[in-house]
C-alpha cells in the first residue's frame, strides 16, 4: 500500500516539479462523417513518486492520453494543446526526438499480454532489443540485466525461460514479461494502460502489488488508465475521472473514496460492489450510456446521465474548479 | 491436429518443445506431409545431380562428338542417354541446363521476395503518402505490358544471363510487395508493434524486427510458388529465343531445339521437358505442404 495518500501530504508533494505536465490536451479523430473528440482540455501533472490514476468508461478518452504523450496517436489523430516531460514539449514531436526518450526515460506496459509480444521472436531479443539501442549495452550485459529483471517480476527459471517465444508463456507470465520490459530502462515515467485487465483476479492483485513495489523501488511517476476502482484504490495516490474527454473530477485517492463531490464520481462508486457493504440490493447502475463524441458539444458531457442535472448543465459546460485541499470538479453543483 | 493445437496452445514444459518458435512449428507440420517431404527429396536429387552430374561427365557441353551423332539410348554407353544430331551428350546438356534453370528459378525468387517484402513492409507500415507513391508506382509496373518490358530490358542490356535475369525479376516482385503490403499494414496496428514504437525503436528496426518476420509465414508459401513461376517464365523466355543464348543452354532452349527436330527425335524434347516437369511437380507439392503448414486459419 502506498504510504502518502491523504491530501495534505499530496500537497506537500505538489510542490516538486513535475516530471510529466499535460496542458489543454485536446485530441480528436477523423472519422468518415466527420471529426470526432476523444479527449477534450485535458490538464494534468504527475511528480516523481507519484501514481496517478485515470479512471473512466470505455471511450471516455483515457488511453488516448497516454497515446498522446508517447507520441503513439493513430494517423487518423490530432493533438493540440501541450503535453511536457521535464519541461520540454513531446506533443507531436518528431520520432527521432521522441525516440530519444522512449525506452530510456518514458516507458509503457500495454493492455492485452496476449498481442503485445511479437510472436516470432524470443522474449530475450524483445527485452534486450531497447537496451541495446538505447543504452548501447552489449548482448551479452543485456542479458544479464534482462534475466535479472524478470527475477525481480517473478519468473522462475528465468535464465531458461527467456529465450521461450511469448506463445509459451501464460497470460499471467506474459504480462509480466510486459511489466520487466517497460522496468528494464528504469524509466523515470511510466504509462500503464489497464495492466491488468486481461487477466485473472488472483493474478491481477498480484501484478499489482509487484507494480507497485517495483515503481516505488525505481521512485518513477506513473500514470495508470483504468475502467477498474479496484486497480485505482490499491495503487494510485491522486485519481482522476474521466468522462466524455473531459476531467470530472481530481482528488487524492482517500478523499474521492470517502466523499465523492461529481455525480458521476458517486455514481460510479455506488456502482461498484464492496465487501463491506449490505449486499441485499441490486448493484446500482448509472442509468443510460456514453453519449456519442460526434459533433458540437455544448453542456456537461453526463449532463444526460445525471440525475441531479439543472437546466444549466444543458447549457454551459461546467468548467473544472480547484476546491480546496488539493481537489478539483467540473460541476456546476460543486462549489467550493 | 491433435499435436498441432498442443505447439500453439499454452506453456508447454516438455523438453522438445522449448524454445520453439512458431516458425519451427509450423516446419514441423510441414514435415508430416509425406507427399511433400518427397518431393522436396526428388527435387533435392535432382539439384544434386545438376550441380554434381557435370563434374563426373568427363566432357563439356561444346565438346562434339562426330563419331556418335545421334546416337540412342544405350545406358551401358560412354553416352547413356545418346547424343543429338552434333554428337553432344544429352544427359550433360540436360544436366548443364538444370543447373541455369534451378539457379535462376531460386535465385530469381529469392531476389524478387527479398524486394517485395522490403518494399511492400516500408510502404504498408510507414503509410500516408509514401504508401501511395510506392504502390502507384507497383501499379503502374502492373500496367506495362509484360513482353514490352522483356524486349525493351533485351535491347538496353543485351541478351545475357543478367538481362534474363532481370526481365524475370522486374515483374515478379510485384507481387510479393502488394503481399507483404497488406500484412504490413494489418500489422501496423498491432499491440506489440506500439510496444516496439513505445521502446523507441526505429522504423527501419521495427519494419525489420517485427513487421518482415510477422509476415513470413504468408511470405513463404507464395515464393514456393514462385519459383515455380520464375522457372515457368525463364523456360517460356528462353523458348522463344529471349532468354538464354547458345552456347549456354537451359531445360526452355533444351525445349526450344528439341521442338525444332521433334520429327526426327523425339528424345530431344522429351528429356528436359521430363526433367522442368518433375521440378514443377515437386514444387506444387512442396508449396501445397507449405500452404497446408503456414495457414494460419489451420491453426
Amino acid at each position: 500500500m502506498p504510504s502518502t495518500r491523504t491530501s495534505a501530504e499530496v500537497a506537500v508533494r505538489q510542490a516538486a516539479a513535475a516530471i510529466l505536465s499535460a496542458r489543454n490536451l485536446t485530441v480528436d479523430f477523423k472519422l468518415e462523417h466527420g471529426w470526432v473528440r476523444a479527449v477534450d482540455g485535458v490538464s494534468f501533472e504527475v511528480r516523481r513518486g507519484e501514481v496517478l490514476g485515470i479512471v473512466g468508461e470505455s471511450g471516455s478518452g483515457k488511453s488516448q492520453i497516454l497515446m498522446a504523450a508517447m507520441g503513439l496517436t493513430a494517423i487518423n489523430g490530432r493533438c493540440t494543446g501541450s503535453v511536457t516531460f521535464e519541461g520540454q514539449e513531446i506533443l507531436n514531436a518528431s520520432p527521432e526526438q521522441l525516440d530519444k526518450i522512449r525506452g530510456s526515460a518514458m516507458s509503457m506496459i500495454f493492455q492485452d499480454p496476449m498481442t503485445s509480444l511479437n510472436p516470432y521472436m524470443r522474449v530475450v531479443d524483445q527485452l534486450t532489443e531497447v537496451l541495446v539501442a538505447h543504452q548501447g549495452k552489449s548482448k551479452a550485459e543485456a542479458v544479464d540485466n534482462a534475466v535479472e529483471m524478470l527475477e525481480r517480476v517473478r519468473i522462475p527459471d528465468a535464465r531458461r525461460r527467456i529465450s521461450l517465444y511469448p506463445h509459451e508463456f501464460s497470460g499471467g507470465m506474459r504480462q509480466r514479461v510486459m511489466i520487466a520490459m517497460a522496468l528494464l530502462c528504469r524509466p523515470a515515467l511510466l504509462f500503464a494502460d489497464e495492466p491488468t485487465t486481461a487477466l485473472d483476479v488472483t493474478v491481477q492483485a498480484q501484478i499489482l502489488d509487484l507494480l507497485n513495489g517495483l515503481v516505488r523501488e525505481l521512485n518513477a511517476a506513473v500514470v495508470i488508465v483504468t475502467h477498474d476502482l479496484g486497480v485505482i484504490a490499491r495503487l494510485c495516490d491522486r485519481v482522476i475521472v474521466l468522462y466524455g474527454g473531459r476531467i470530472m473530477e481530481e482528488a487524492a485517492i482517500d478523499d474521492l473514496f470517502e466523499a465523492p463531490r461529481h455525480p458521476y464520481s458517486q455514481g460510479l462508486l455506488a456502482a461498484t460492489p464492496r465487501l463491506d457493504d449490505d449486499t441485499a440490493h441490486d448493484l446500482r447502475t448509472i442509468k443510460g450510456s456514453p453519449r456519442a463524441l460526434v459533433g458540437q458539444m455544448t453542456g456537461c458531457p453526463f449532463a444526460p446521465r445525471c440525475d441531479r442535472k439543472i437546466e444549466r448543465c444543458t447549457v454551459e459546460t461546467p468548467a473544472l474548479q480547484r476546491l480546496m485541499s488539493g481537489r478539483a470538479a467540473a460541476c456546476h453543483l460543486v462549489t467550493s | 491436429m491433435s499435436d498441432v493445437a498442443a505447439s500453439a496452445g499454452q506453456p508447454l514444459e516438455t523438453a522438445a518443445s522449448i524454445g520453439q518458435s512458431p516458425l519451427k512449428a509450423s516446419w514441423r507440420r510441414f514435415s508430416r506431409n509425406k507427399l511433400a517431404v518427397i518431393s522436396m527429396i526428388i527435387l533435392g536429387l535432382i539439384t544434386v545431380a545438376c550441380f554434381a552430374g557435370p563434374l563426373l561427365i568427363p566432357y563439356s557441353p561444346e565438346d562434339f562428338d562426330y563419331e556418335n551423332t545421334s546416337a540412342p539410348i544405350d545406358l551401358f554407353s560412354a553416352h547413356p542417354f545418346g547424343t543429338d544430331d552434333f554428337g553432344r551428350d544429352l544427359l550433360l546438356l540436360v544436366l548443364d541446363g538444370g543447373q541455369v534453370s534451378l539457379a535462376v528459378g531460386f535465385v530469381g525468387a529469392f531476389v524478387a521476395v527479398m524486394i517485395g517484402v522490403l518494399y511492400g513492409a516500408t510502404a504498408g507500415y510507414v503509410g500516408g503518402r509514401l504508401d501511395n507513391i510506392l504502390m502507384r508506382t507497383v501499379d503502374v509496373l502492373y500496367g506495362i505490358p509484360y513482353f514490352f518490358l522483356v524486349v525493351l530490358i533485351n535491347l538496353v542490356v543485351g541478351r545475357t544471363t543478367g538481362g534474363l535475369f532481370l526481365s524475370i525479376v522486374v515483374v515478379l516482385w510485384l507481387t510479393p510487395a502488394v503481399i507483404s503490403r497488406g500484412q504490413a499494414v494489418s500489422l501496423r496496428h498491432r499491440e506489440f508493434v506500439d510496444a516496439a514504437r513505445a521502446g523507441g525503436m526505429s522504423e527501419g528496426q521495427i519494419i525489420l524486427h517485427h513487421i518482415v518476420p510477422n509476415s513470413m509465414n504468408v511470405v513463404i508459401v507464395y515464393s514456393s510458388l514462385l519459383v515455380l513461376e520464375v522457372m515457368l517464365t525463364e523456360s517460356f523466355l528462353s523458348f522463344l529465343g529471349l532468354g538464354i543464348q547458345p552456347p549456354a543452354s537451359s531445360w526452355g532452349s533444351l525445349i526450344e531445339d528439341g521442338a525444332a527436330n521433334m520429327e526426327t527425335d523425339l528424345r530431344l524434347l522429351l528429356l528436359p521437358c521430363s526433367f522442368l516437369v518433375a521440378t514443377l511437380f515437386c514444387l506444387n507439392f512442396i508449396a501445397d505442404g507449405l500452404r497446408d503448414a503456414f495457414d494460419p486459419n489451420e491453426r
